[in-house]
């Protein structure tokens, strides 16, 4: 009788092309054109999509093992974290203002990142840029998910959580990163790469996870902590992706470069002005801070992107335009940023605070050049207003940029005591930008921007008709209760109250 | 430019002058007076004077400011886009060629007690 030989175990390498390589069939009864419409109209130009390396070449079921093993930890720790009121281990409770930031503004943008990965995956003809398309879909719903379950934790007990679902399409500062990636997701497959995987998850990713995670660490913010390691432990996968998807464009045809040069200058300066959002937290919203927005600008951004750009020189590509702007305004954008959360106060679902003489002796340390001159002057005449009862408040709402949709309250890159002007017509209609970024990303697609739906405008328009009252019904927003000062909040009397309970015998 | 786009692509603006009911926005701005953090954004009829487009909306929202009682009007300078303009305050806003989403910028030279001139 004859032994049949035992099957020889795959290794990963071939399980891999097995798995990818055999998706890549030639189509016999459609076109491939049919099959994939996106692939031509944005100009680049692809002759062999096999030339497309994934050096991660991770199989499904590898991928669920891995995974797997990542959520049953994570779900340990915020078990534990609900059931030992980690909540009260923060420095403060002002902190959580940093969350609810994150929640409202950032993990809707990993949802919307998981429906674009999602969708260019089916969009892109390359078995292997496929796969690694649609495992970085999943990995974007779990990011979403892990993030929304550690801070429904912080929702039994405080104000502000409960309806980042709904504020992300509603309020004035959600619909900055909302409005990014609508752009990015309306935009066709190679743009979608080099906007949310290259620029945003190479470039600059580092700027948002690492100091927001090194925060949560500095404020007893385990949950988080935890979130944030999931996570960035699928972000060398989502670099590679986005580098890769760069270089295979930039080595397939020449007429490829421009086009490439053009995106990496309006991703750049898209995701330099969400990353805004990011510089108030690090400077002022964290109790215990971990290092200023302007030296992690240094490490992560002058560092590391600097790097990167001169890797890629050898393409032919150059820094993004808005580079030497976006210098310009690291030793400002953060407290530009602060004085517009806070006169507007009435229209946040956080709290905000007059930084006490302890932070601006911190942020004059960190911002030698331009804190004492600019920004404490504007805090001093606020404080003093206060206390003489006489509370800095503007109910005045304020022109945003048609483009990034943030207020403007940026200066002109060369002074700083003159707020930036941009504006141009198109058939007939007034616009107005935040910056020469913007507006010329604007003139490039003018048909895109027009369409904005820009939160202030907007609360004159029906339904609301320029009552207040009813735009905070209609966004979900509690007066009294998830806006306003966090001195006097009810977040601030029960963390304090609790907290009292949690470490004396009152 | 045109759009990147696979069919005709063409949609209307979300924020055209029919929208606002028989109003429009005007945005205003106080240079060097930063303590507001961004330019204002007024709706207003058309038909309103610029007097009272000054007296009632935009004096309401600059009273924040410690300079305030000291603007002089018949002194202040004014730009309407990246022009200079002299306001006629007795005619409507519409008269004096301030369109839909038109940014005007007051300048008090001189007055800026807060924000120093570089």
């Amino acid at each position: 009788m004859d032994m049949k030989a035992p099957e020889k175990k795959l290794g990963i390498k071939e399980k891999y092309r097995l798995l990818t390589r055999d998706l890549a069939w030639e189509p016999t009864y459609h076109s491939t054109k049919e099959i994939y419409p996106y692939l031509e109209y944005e100009g680049i130009k692809i002759h062999d999509w096999d030339k497309w390396e994934d050096p991660f070449r991770l199989t499904m079921d590898a991928y669920w093992k891995y995974q797997g093993e990542k959520e049953r930890k994570f779900y340990a720790i915020i078990d534990a974290h609900a059931q030992n009121n980690g909540h009260l281990n923060i420095t403060d409770g002002r902190y959580l203002s940093a969350l609810k930031l994150f929640l409202q503004a950032i993990s809707p943008g990993e949802y919307a990142a998981h429906k674009g990965f999602a969708r260019v995956g089916r969009e892109f003809a390359g078995a292997g840029t496929q796969v690694a398309c649609q495992m970085q879909a999943l990995d974007e719903i779990r990011h979403a998910q892990t993030q929304i379950h550690a801070l429904s934790n912080y929702n039994k007990y405080y104000n502000g959580f409960h309806a980042f679902s709904e504020q992300r399409d509603r309020i004035w500062y959600t619909s900055v990163p909302r409005s990014f990636f609508d752009d990015a997701m309306s935009a066709g497959p190679f743009e979608f790469m080099i906007a949310i995987g290259f620029s945003f998850e190479y470039v600059l990713t580092n700027l948002l996870f690492v100091p927001f995670m090194s925060g949560a660490a500095y404020n007893g913010d385990m949950a988080t902590v935890t979130f944030g390691f999931s996570a960035q432990s699928d972000e060398a996968r989502h670099m590679t992706l986005g580098l890769e998807c760069i270089k295979f464009m930039l080595e397939q045809d020449p007429d490829n470069l421009p086009i490439v040069q053009r995106w990496i200058d309006k991703w750049f300066w898209r995701g330099f002005r969400v990353l805004g959002l990011v510089s108030t937290m690090m400077d002022y919203m964290l109790p215990k801070r971990v290092m200023s927005w302007r030296e992690a600008w240094e490490i992560y951004g002058v560092e590391n992107g600097g790097a990167l750009f001169k890797d890629l020189a050898f393409y032919g590509i150059r820094p993004p335009k808005g580079w030497e702007d976006a210098g310009k305004a690291i030793d400002h954008m953060s407290h530009q940023f602060m004085l517009g959360f806070y006169q507007w106060r009435f229209g946040t679902a956080f709290h905000s605070w007059i930084p006490s003489e302890e932070d601006m002796n911190w942020l004059s340390s960190k911002y030698p050049t331009t804190f004492d001159k600019y920004y404490r002057p504007r805090w001093d005449f606020i404080r003093k207003a206060e206390a003489e009862g006489k509370p800095f408040k503007n109910f005045g709402l304020a022109k945003l940029c048609q483009c990034c949709q943030l207020p403007i309250v940026f200066t002109e890159p060369d002074d700083p005591t003159t707020l930036c002007n941009r504006q141009t017509t198109y058939k007939g209609e007034i616009y107005h930008f935040c910056s020469d970024g913007c507006q010329d990303i604007f003139e490039h697609e003018p048909e895109k921007y027009v369409q904005a739906w820009l939160p202030m405008p907007q609360l004159f328009q029906a339904p609301v008709n320029g009552d207040l009252m009813a735009w905070m019904d209609w966004a979900h927003l509690r007066d009294g209760e998830d806006n306003g000062e966090y001195p006097g909040s009810a977040d601030q009397k029960n963390f304090d109250r609790w907290r009292g309970l949690a470490t004396s015998n009152e | 430019m045109a759009v990147t786009a696979l069919k005709p692509y063409d949609f209307k603006p979300r924020d055209l002058q029919e929208n606002f009911q028989g109003k429009q926005i005007v945005y205003a701005a106080w240079d060097h007076h930063l303590l507001f953090a961004a330019a204002f954004l007024i709706c207003v009829p058309p038909e309103m004077t610029f007097r009272d487009f000054v007296e009632g909306p935009l004096s309401q929202l600059l009273s924040l400011d410690p300079d305030t009682p000291a603007i002089d009007w018949a002194k202040a300078e004014w730009l309407k886009g990246k022009e200079p303009f002299v306001p006629d305050f007795d005619r409507s806003l519409a008269e004096n060629g301030i369109a839909h989403k038109e940014q005007l910028r007051l300048r008090t030279p001189g007055l800026n007690t807060i924000t120093p001139e570089v």
